[in-house]
């Protein structure tokens, strides 16, 4: 991570995804800035520096387009400076910061020296990035985009990729993966290796896993846990969100590590699966004050859990165990509640609150809403709630009916898909996940004779670009750079990734996709990568998907074929504050300052009240636990203050014996052994 | 008091009741407009409807009969004999006198005429003349029959409208061990000088403690000191499964058919949401209304603690430590729950925009659920917690508190006339200001409550009525009739009409008076609606057919109020809600049975319970979460047995009915 920023500290090493608009060329390409560049040079002193990596004008091989006068304009510093940088990379560079060999670059350089030092042209191809589209080569060393422009100079013997005209767009980055949580001690089928496998095979070429530590167990612990499972098994690039089981204060001391030392810059704290993972709101507060000092994201896993567990015993009460009893057991409302509620949390703190798994319309819409109000709220609906719905939960076939278990579940209204695309692509929600997390048949079984205990979770990590596209960007309610902010952008930058990750510019790892937008695929458990025996989408038709894949600057998919190698994943270090996320929340922190009301002391006279403290009763009501008992000694104290202060009212003698009969001994006992 | 009794005092005229009928001989020079208005023009159309004007008020019938109609000539030819009538006197059966009580004793029967005044009930507003007997009314129309040493109230020029309902004041609840400056005597005095006539207050019981006990304990001293008819809520402090049983014998022996639960007040009366839904089945099942006090109690304890840290001690702390969105968050909770418990839902105090707008929303989609803005809400803002004077500051102090947004009155005023909130209430709980002045060093120990029972209605008038947002029957729907027909006491209360409790008001639309603590009925030092000047007051208040305001006099008896029974599943919140019981069965999926592989997991089942164990860290004393759960859920199916059987239900019905008033009521539904 710090080499990262290092990266960027230099102006040569700008972000620059894009080469100058040189050359004269027979057909006139679109340049880079479209309809908004009139004015002509308007972005030279801007963030983005084009000209400075505009080398290839010099040689002008291709020569295709450029105006004129650019042309000219172009001439000039591009001698000057153009020189400058092809030094640069006749220096053979070791790594991406300029004489900046950071630990991970030298592992990286190291594990080229095997050999597998690839460098790669993708030719003739239109980058699309979050904000705009362009024709452009883009050519890659080490892993690393090194140029973007048109007539590139290259060394020799590199391999060359005619993208042919087809979009060029950032790795698909999925936010939302288990790859290792295991449940009743049963592991998923698709580990960190088959996970990934299905994951790059889809256009996805990085993912962020849960760690889930079961509660109890120190975080940090299953962090390394994790981390070493992913550094063996991953072939993609990862990083890992840890999970909160549960708040107390010895926990704080760990996150504190895991943000400072571990690149971790994201936490899930739950909101249901009562008396397991769920906090009371006493403690959701906590967490989020405690994780917004720290500069991390919060996510919150969003369903009422004490009415979830009400519901469940209800529903097996009625003598349904099917998993129809799931989605009866988790009503959309539930969620809507909780997300409403989280909000209303992070609001109150002043955090930035990440909603996991936005399954429903109501929950979408509460936070467009908040959104509307200025809440900073993410929302990442995933694969299973944009391409399919709950309506399969009713299937006379148990293995189908399992399979679309998840929490929340799948919306039965069938028009939820639909609405939850098009607030993605109005930007109502930010980021697709897929919440993959397979277990076979035969794991769901576990719960065959009670819905609450099949293994929850669906697939989706494989089909996630797929459904995007062909639900959202073949139906005109998106367009290709939006579609790519979804899938890559906003989650590389919520996260801190970027610009490292979900941008095709110059310094940025080479995770790159070759997208066939007319690519028709039918889903089906027979092609997949996914260990998994039963798949979701199946049968669906999906237009759209990955032509090429290339991570870490290797072709891993080419022609459908997989080329992949297990542990070449590295872990991506995160830093807290990410400037996407928090810069509101940092300006706001030091706007909000209250003040109170200079008063003079209060003179006049002052009722007299037995000590009040002793009123203050420990905590009758935790929210997880309504069968906390009432330390009876407490309560006696409780009475006897009660009938003093009655005492203390002098002016009304029949109130005073009547609160001497409120409490009547007997009744009293009698109810302190139940409540 | 005396000197009006005097008059009606003639036992000879007792006979003379025949006043049901009407004098043959009147006749009222003009006609003037009859019951209905513009959208009665179709004679007798009101005939066979609930409300039956005609059949007590023959001066109208002859009347539509000289206007060309031969209509109900049985009840004409009564009308034509009114020798017959009188012999026919003793078994009038259908005026019903209600028992009197014990102390009833010093209670003459009034007899009044209302003349001239313009009757405004929530449908409609018509001129007619009311004639009162024992607390009742007897007759409605023009031209009445009356016995003679009737005492006349002339309402020329003012409307008539049924007496103001407070369903939320707490007259008796103590908050660290202070009880309220305003008892029930000085209270219910208060609300019959605003033109309130009956008042529902707050049983709070102690948490842990029995709320019979509480509610006899409020009986009690409500029988002793309380001047006007009122009615209880209790509030259910701590929810455990044992309540189920005193809930029922409360709703089918004791008359109570409203029970408040608490999401705020952590650590004091507040409920998990799990104890919410358990409490929202049992009264479902009962057919009571859940109402709710919606604030997030854990956010506001952590706010508390927060401002406390920097530094903020004074009233302001109060507000800002309870912001608008906690009371949205929990509003929309509560709405979340009731719905899956398909349970109806009262909000109280509903105090901010957002918070109103979330139960809009809500009724939108179908949600039976009410929200109740208050006098406060209505009538101030938050603005006065920064005030530098800390007695005044503090004297806002409640929860939720008045929302800081100026604009805030005005919307919640609009919500109210357009119907998206339904009833207005008082919220009076006032505490002296040497009271308030226990917290003085830590605004968590200001003791909650405002005034606003005298000022209710007069607020309502004028910041709806007035400002033309809402009609003079919207005004009484709101300020009454809706109270009302949630609460399950319409028609008795909240209407004019022949048999309801001679309840009434006659109200000056176009006085103004100044509100004030130096002129208000209590005994606070503090107004928190000082020096605001209020077009709209009432001239003569009659409470239980007697006037109790008149002239500016108020006349009150101590211990004069009944305690009005009310029945559970009120039609006007439990149809609907009966409806749908009916509709949302959730069906299982007949498969055959999974015969495929199935993972073992047997060695990991050993792992389960380690879980719920580990997770006792806050709460160390839980061990055994899995016996516990167990007995939730027996606890759930226990309930859903008792409630198969609606028999039980139906005897309590007979029980809740004291034999006087309940006969009364019946004959009118």
């Amino acid at each position: 991570m710090e080499r990262n920023c290092k990266c960027w500290n230099r102006e040569d090493e700008l972000p620059v995804y894009l080469a100058g608009p040189v050359t004269t060329g027979p057909s006139q390409r679109h340049k880079s800035y479209g309809m908004f560049s009139s004015v002509e040079g308007a972005f030279d002193s801007k963030t983005i520096e084009l000209d400075s990596y505009a080398e290839g004008r010099k040689g002008g091989r291709a020569s295709r387009s450029g105006s004129r006068e650019r042309l000219l304009d172009d001439g000039f510093g591009g001698e000057a400076r153009g020189s400058r940088v092809t030094s640069t990379s006749e220096r053979e560079d070791p790594g991406p910061g300029v004489g900046v060999p950071s630990p991970a670059a030298q592992e990286r350089a190291a594990a080229r020296v095997n050999g597998e030092s690839e460098r790669l042209l993708i030719k003739g191809g239109r980058v699309v990035n979050d904000d705009q589209s362009c024709y452009a080569d883009v050519y890659v060393e080490d892993g690393l985009i090194k140029q973007v422009g048109e007539n590139l100079i290259v060394p020799g013997g590199v391999k060359v990729i005619e993208a042919c005209g087809r979009m060029v767009i950032p790795g698909g980055i999925d936010v939302n993966t288990c790859f290792q949580k295991s449940y009743l001690g049963v592991s998923p089928v698709d580990d960190f290796y088959q996970g990934t496998k299905a994951a790059l095979a889809g256009g996805t070429t990085m993912i962020l896993d849960h760690v889930t530590p079961q509660p109890g167990d120190s975080l940090l612990e299953a962090f390394e846990k994790w981390q070493e499972a992913a550094d063996r098994k991953s072939c993609c690039d990862y990083s890992l969100h840890v999970d909160i089981p549960q708040w107390h204060e010895g926990v704080k001391e760990e996150l504190e590590l895991l943000v400072q030392e571990k690149g971790i810059n994201s936490f899930q704290v739950y909101m249901a699966y009562k008396d397991l993972f769920q906090m009371t709101d006493t403690e959701l507060y906590e967490a989020f004050l405690f994780l917004k000092d720290v500069g991390a994201v919060v996510m919150v896993h969003a369903e009422n859990g004490d009415l979830i567990a009400q519901e469940q015993s209800k529903i097996l009460g009625m003598g349904i165990t099917g998993p129809e009893g799931h989605p009866l057991s988790r009503p959309e409302e539930l969620e809507s509640e909780a997300v409403f509620r989280a909000i209303t949390l992070g609001n109150r703190v002043n955090c930035p609150v990440y909603i996991t798994k936005v399954m429903s319309k109501s929950a979408a819409d509460t936070v467009a809403q908040a959104r509307k109000k200025g809440c900073v709220v993410f929302g990442e609906p995933i694969t299973a709630s944009l391409a399919t719905d709950g309506s399969h939960y009713w299937s006379k076939n148990w293995a189908k009916a399992a399979a679309y278990v998840t929490s929340p579940p799948l919306s039965p209204d069938p028009t939820t898909p639909d609405h939850l695309h098009t607030m993605l692509a109005c930007g109502d929600l930010q980021v697709v996940g897929s919440a993959h997390c397979a277990f076979s048949t035969s794991q769901k079984a576990i719960g065959k004779d009670n819905f609450t205990l099949i293994p929850e979770g669906t697939n989706g990590v494989e089909e996630r670009m797929g459904f995007v596209w062909d639900k959202a960007v073949a139906m005109g309610k998106m367009d290709e750079n939006q579609f790519v902010a979804v899938t890559s952008t906003n989650a590389a930058k919520i996260f801190n990734l970027y610009p490292r990750k979900g941008r095709i510019a110059v310094g940025s790892d080479a995770d790159i996709v070759i997208w066939e937008p007319e690519k028709i695929k039918t889903i089906t458990a027979k092609l997949q990568q996914s260990a998994m025996d039963y798949n979701i989408f199946e049968g669906l038709e999906c237009r759209g998907g990955p032509f090429l894949v290339v991570s870490q600057g290797k072709v891993v998919f080419e022609e459908g074929k997989l080329q992949v190698q297990q542990g070449t994943g590295r872990f991506i270090h995160r830093k807290p504050f990410p400037d996407y996320a928090y810069q509101r929340i940092k300006t706001r922190s030091m706007m909000t300052g209250r003040q109170g009301v200079n008063r003079g002391m209060y003179d006049g006279p002052v009722y007299d009240v037995p000590p009040t403290p002793k009123y203050i009763t420990p905590a009758p009501s935790a929210k997880t636990s309504p069968t906390t008992h009432q330390p009876p000694p407490i309560r006696n104290l409780h009475q006897s203050n009660f009938s003093l202060s009655g005492a203390q009212a002098d002016d009304n003698v029949p109130r005073r014996s009547g609160h001497r009969i409120v409490a009547p001994p007997g009744g009293r006992s009698n109810i302190t052994s139940l409540g | 008091m005396a000197e009006k009794r005097i008059p009606r005092r003639d036992d000879d005229d007792d006979d003379d009741e025949g006043s049901l009928l009407s004098r043959l001989g009147t006749d009222s020079p003009k006609p003037r407009m009859k019951f209905g208005g513009m959208f009665c023009n179709v004679e007798g159309a009101y005939e066979n409807k609930t409300l039956n004007f005609d059949s007590f008020s023959p001066g109208s019938v002859r009347r539509s009969n000289t206007g060309g109609d031969t209509e109900s000539v049985s009840n004409f030819s009564s009308v034509t004999d009114p020798e017959l009538r009188h012999r026919n006197q003793p078994n009038r059966g259908h005026t019903v006198v209600y028992p009197s009580r014990g102390h009833g004793g010093r209670r003459e029967s009034d007899r009044l005429i209302i003349k001239g005044g313009k009757i405004v009930n929530d449908d409609q507003s018509f001129y007619a003349d009311i004639y009162v007997e024992d607390g009742v009314i007897k007759q409605i129309g023009e031209n009445l029959i009356v016995p003679s040493g009737v005492k006349t109230v002339d309402a020329y020029g003012h409307i008539v409208i049924p007496g103001g309902i407070d369903v939320n004041t707490s007259l008796q609840a103590p908050q660290l061990g202070m009880s309220p400056s305003d008892d029930f005597y000085h209270g219910t005095q208060a609300a019959l000088a605003g033109g309130t006539t009956m008042i529902i207050d707050h049983v709070v019981p102690e948490p842990g403690s029995s709320l019979l006990g509480a509610y006899d304990q409020w009986r009690d001293i409500a029988d002793k000191r309380s001047c006007c008819d009122y009615s209880l809520h209790v509030d259910i402090t701590r929810w455990h499964e044992g309540l189920a049983e005193e809930l029922e014998t409360l709703v089918k022996d004791k008359g109570v058919n409203s029970f408040l639960l608490y999401m705020a007040y952590k650590d004091r009366y507040q409920s998990t949401d799990t104890q919410i839904y358990e409490a929202f089945g049992v009264l479902r099942d009962l057919g009571a209304i859940a109402q709710v006090h919606a604030e997030n109690g854990d956010i506001v304890q952590e706010e508390q603690k927060k401002l406390l840290d920097i530094g903020i001690t004074g009233p302001e702390g109060h507000i800002l430590s309870h912001p608008e969105e906690v009371e949205t968050e929990a509003v929309y909770r509560a709405i979340t729950i009731a719905k899956q418990a398909n349970c109806p839902l009262y909000i109280t105090k509903v105090m901010s925009r957002s918070a109103a707008d979330v139960i809009a929303k809500a009724r939108k989609n179908g949600m039976v659920v009410f929200g109740e803005p208050i006098a406060a809400g209505l009538g101030a803002d938050g603005s006065h917690y920064w005030s530098k004077n800390w007695a005044k500051a503090a004297a806002f102090v409640m929860s939720p508190p008045l929302s800081s947004d100026p604009s805030t009155p005005d919307y919640i005023s609009s919500l109210l006339s357009c119907g998206d909130l339904q009833l207005t209430a008082s919220a009076h709980s006032t505490f002296s200001t040497a009271q308030k002045a226990v917290g003085k060093d830590n605004f968590t120990f200001i003791p909650e409550g405002t005034n606003g029972v005298e000022e209710r209605m007069s607020i309502v008038w004028d910041k709806a009525v007035v400002t033309g947002k809402m009609d003079e029957n919207e005004f009484v729907a709101v300020t009454s009739t809706n109270a009302a027909k949630i609460f399950n006491m319409y028609p008795r209360k909240g209407r004019i009409a022949v048999g309801s409790d001679a309840d009434l008001v006659i109200w000056n639309t176009k006085e103004t008076r100044i509100f004030s603590a130096k002129s208000h009925n209590l005994t606070v030092e503090v107004n928190i609606f000082e020096g605001m000047e209020c077009r709209g007051c009432p001239v003569v208040v009659i409470s239980q057919g007697r006037i109790v305001l008149e002239d500016g006099n108020l006349n009150v008896t101590e211990g004069t109020g009944r305690f009005i029974p009310r029945k559970a599943f009120p039609d006007y919140v439990y149809k609907r809600i009966k409806a749908r019981s009916r509709m949302a069965d959730a069906r299982g999926v007949p498969r055959g049975n999974y015969d495929g592989p199935v993972h073992d997991v047997i060695s990991m089942t050993k792992s389960v319970p380690s879980t719920p164990t580990t997770r006792g860290g806050q709460c160390p004393g839980k061990g055994m979460t899995g016996p516990a759960r167990n007995l939730h859920q027996s606890g759930f199916t226990l309930s859903g047995t008792q409630m198969d059987d609606h028999i039980p239900r139906r005897t309590a019905q007979r029980i809740v009915a004291p034999p006087g008033g309940r006969s009364n009521i019946t004959s009118l539904s």
